[in-house]
């Protein structure tokens, strides 16, 4: 076990900016980002262009570590044989500011996926070993907002390397790991915080925690849907889905790829984001697809989210960020899934 | 409204308990303000569920076309002229649908709301005598409807379906208004703007498909982007592949979009995809004279050959 010293430090809403500048001088520096009326993770350039006035961005930010489309290496076939160009190592460091806590549980989750067994997905791993995470804690929830029914928590630390919670004018810093202590000792101009500040958080986190009113019993979910493979519901819940990818590739833990060869003036090796909603997701080339219809690509979905994964990694792989929730065109809501799975509902009416 | 909501319930008992359809599809209340989600009821009793308001947004017609049973499906305007489309090019089998008409009043934009609200988030919401009521945590504002009714209503001159089976409610008076004139500036403007222009919008697009998967006039088979024995064009998000998505899916719903809006409304990037297919409805009005799904009868411009065509495009 690492000891680090845990400190707490300040920084005035004002000097966001300010530190934003700094960091970019060594890393590369993501933040909240508002275009037109949306917020998205970005490259920062410069310290003006971060919003942090936000409840949640509209995509996670999985993309940084996990593109939507990435190069994997390029091509030539010549005389000689195959000539291959790796793709280009990072060439910075990358500093992510203004994390939720749900979508820090979201990375400890992918990095179970791109990390655990035989295999490690070097081009995932090597962007999130080199990164340092600034938390952002949750002041203002969204009505939608279920990180505490799925282990996390509005002032979560989980994941982070340091934490901003917003007081008033100000952030109070928490150091979480050794990573996010050695980049605070990078600023030495930033202020120690004051033992009433530290209160004042601990006392909003309990608050906003309570304040959090959608609930989700996930609680033995998994263990009930080991009989559910072929329940009758599986046959009803997906009839409003129209098979869009808006819950997938919105969502902070859904990493299903593609992989596939681009020629242009080389080949290139290219992994793109897929979606179990989609009717081409595990298509064979034998022109088989063992998920044929709505009713086995919702399925997938949800088993993959609160019985394949909790098996296999022990966590379920949802951290209740409720994006699917408010972006789904036609109002498909997971949450009444799992709640109807959880009481016994779905038992009930297969008998 | 709430007239029109009992009519839609006893419609939908009636076709149930006489077993002249299996199924309704129509909506019920959604988990969100401001939503509703598409339902499916196959007990008569159940058709208390049924709601009808300014919220019901979905085109139920996409539900229609894998369907096999009998089905009645509660249709506005534009989703009843969808079903025409459908039934015109044998996606839907007439003999098999009820369509249930009910009169628009106009959809309410989800996102001009959040627009208004500018990151505030919207808890509830109330629309009473042309009047919307919108609360959250330390507000509650109160703004004419009309403020947030979605530009494909607002240039909607079908808010009666022109086919139905069943009409619930009372016919509504169809507005006088410029149907094309939204896209007006952007036709204005030189071809290198436009260009600019589209390549901005559709930067934003992500391939979610959501676009498609809501439009009742997607239903091919395999949609050419999902070719993939070969593969027909680059799957990838960067802007040259999601514009050959958007464009040939233009080109694909010309002289046949409906303009009921729904790829807009579910686009989660905000893209306004109907601008991209607006000028083909243009078109084929101003050329053909020509307005889609109005009639089960007559053959849409481009779905026959005439010797005589002016083919003034060959040049």
């Amino acid at each position: 076990m690492v000891v680090f010293q845990m400190v707490w430090k300040v920084i005035g809403k004002n000097k966001i900016p300010t530190l934003i500048q700094e960091l970019n001088k060594e890393y590369e520096v993501f933040t909240p980002v508002k275009k037109e009326n949306l917020v998205f993770f970005e490259r920062v350039s410069s310290g003006n262009e971060a919003f942090l006035d936000f409840q949640n961005t509209k995509k996670s930010p999985k993309e940084v570590f996990f593109p939507q489309t990435e190069i994997l290496f390029t091509y030539e076939i010549n005389k000689q044989g195959v000539e291959i160009e790796k793709a280009p190592v990072l060439k910075r460091d990358i500093v992510l500011l203004g994390i939720r806590p749900c979508d820090a549980k979201g990375f400890l989750l992918l990095d179970k996926f791109f990390s655990s067994g035989e295999y490690k997905d070097l081009y995932y791993l090597e962007k999130r070993r080199n990164t340092t995470i600034i938390g952002l804690a949750c002041n203002r929830p969204l009505s939608t907002c279920f990180c505490t029914s799925m282990g996390g928590a509005p002032f979560g630390k989980e994941g982070m390397d340091l934490l901003l919670q917003d007081i008033n004018d100000k952030y109070l810093i928490e150091t979480v790991t050794e990573r996010g202590e050695k980049l605070i000792k990078k600023l030495p101009w930033l202020k120690d915080a004051e033992n009433g500040d530290i209160d004042k958080v601990r006392s909003l986190s309990r608050n906003v925690e309570k304040a959090i009113k959608s609930k989700v019993s996930v609680e033995g979910v998994s263990k009930k849907l080991d009989g559910m493979f072929d329940n009758k519901q599986w046959d009803l819940i997906h009839e409003k889905c129209l098979g869009c990818g808006v819950c997938t590739y919105l969502c902070p833990t859904c990493c299903c790829f593609d992989i596939l060869d681009e020629a242009t003036t080389k080949w290139k090796r290219v992994r793109i984001w897929d979606s179990c909603q989609f009717s081409c997701f595990t298509l064979q080339g034998s022109g088989y697809n063992p998920r044929p219809s709505g009713k086995e690509r919702m399925r997938q979905r949800i088993m993959h989210k609160f019985n394949y994964f909790p098996k296999n990694y022990g966590e379920n792989f949802c951290v209740g960020c409720g994006r699917c929730v408010q972006e789904c065109p036609v109002n498909f809501d997971i949450r009444e899934v799992v709640e109807a799975i959880s009481t016994d509902i779905w038992r009930e009416k297969d008998e | 409204m709430h007239n029109v909501e009992n009519s839609i319930r006893e419609a939908a008992k009636k076709l149930l308990s006489e077993k002249k359809v299996d199924l309704i599809v129509g909506y019920e209340r959604g988990t969100l303000p401001l939503r509703t989600t598409p339902c499916f009821v196959d007990k008569a009793e159940d058709v208390r569920k049924l709601v009808w308001n300014e919220n019901c947004d979905a085109n139920l017609s996409k539900y229609l076309l894998s369907r096999k049973e009998n089905v009645g499906v509660v249709a506005k305007g534009c989703d009843a002229r969808s079903i025409a489309v459908c039934i015109f090019e044998k996606q839907i089998d007439k003999e098999k649908v009820v369509i249930i008409g009910a009169p628009c009043l106009g959809l309410i934009d989800k996102k001009k709301v959040k627009a208004k609200l500018d990151g505030r988030e919207l808890l509830e919401a109330t629309i009473e005598d042309e009047q919307i009521r919108l609360k959250g945590e330390g507000f509650e504002l109160v703004f004419p409807k009309k403020d947030f009714i979605c530009n494909s209503c607002l240039t909607c001159r079908h808010r009666n379906p022109p086919i139905y089976d069943v009409f619930t409610g009372e016919k509504v008076s169809e507005a006088e208004v410029d149907e094309f004139g939204e896209i007006a500036d952007l036709e204005a403007k030189p071809a290198k703007e436009r260009w600019e222009h589209f390549k901005e919008e559709l930067d934003k697009c992500i391939r979610c498909y959501a676009c498609r998967e809501v439009c009742p006039l997607c239903y091919c088979k395999t949609c050419f982007v999902d070719q993939t024995m070969p593969i027909w064009f680059g799957k990838t998000n960067d802007l040259s592949d999601t514009m050959i998505y958007h464009l040939v899916r233009a080109f694909h719903v010309a002289g046949r979009c409906v303009d009921c809006g729904a790829c807009s409304r579910a686009c989660p990037m905000n893209i306004n995809l109907r601008e991209v297919v607006k000028k083909t409805e243009k078109i084929m009005k101003e050329r053909y004279d020509y307005t889609a799904g109005l009639s089960l009868e007559k053959i849409p411009p481009l779905g026959e050959f005439k010797i005589d065509d002016s083919q003034e495009f060959i040049k």
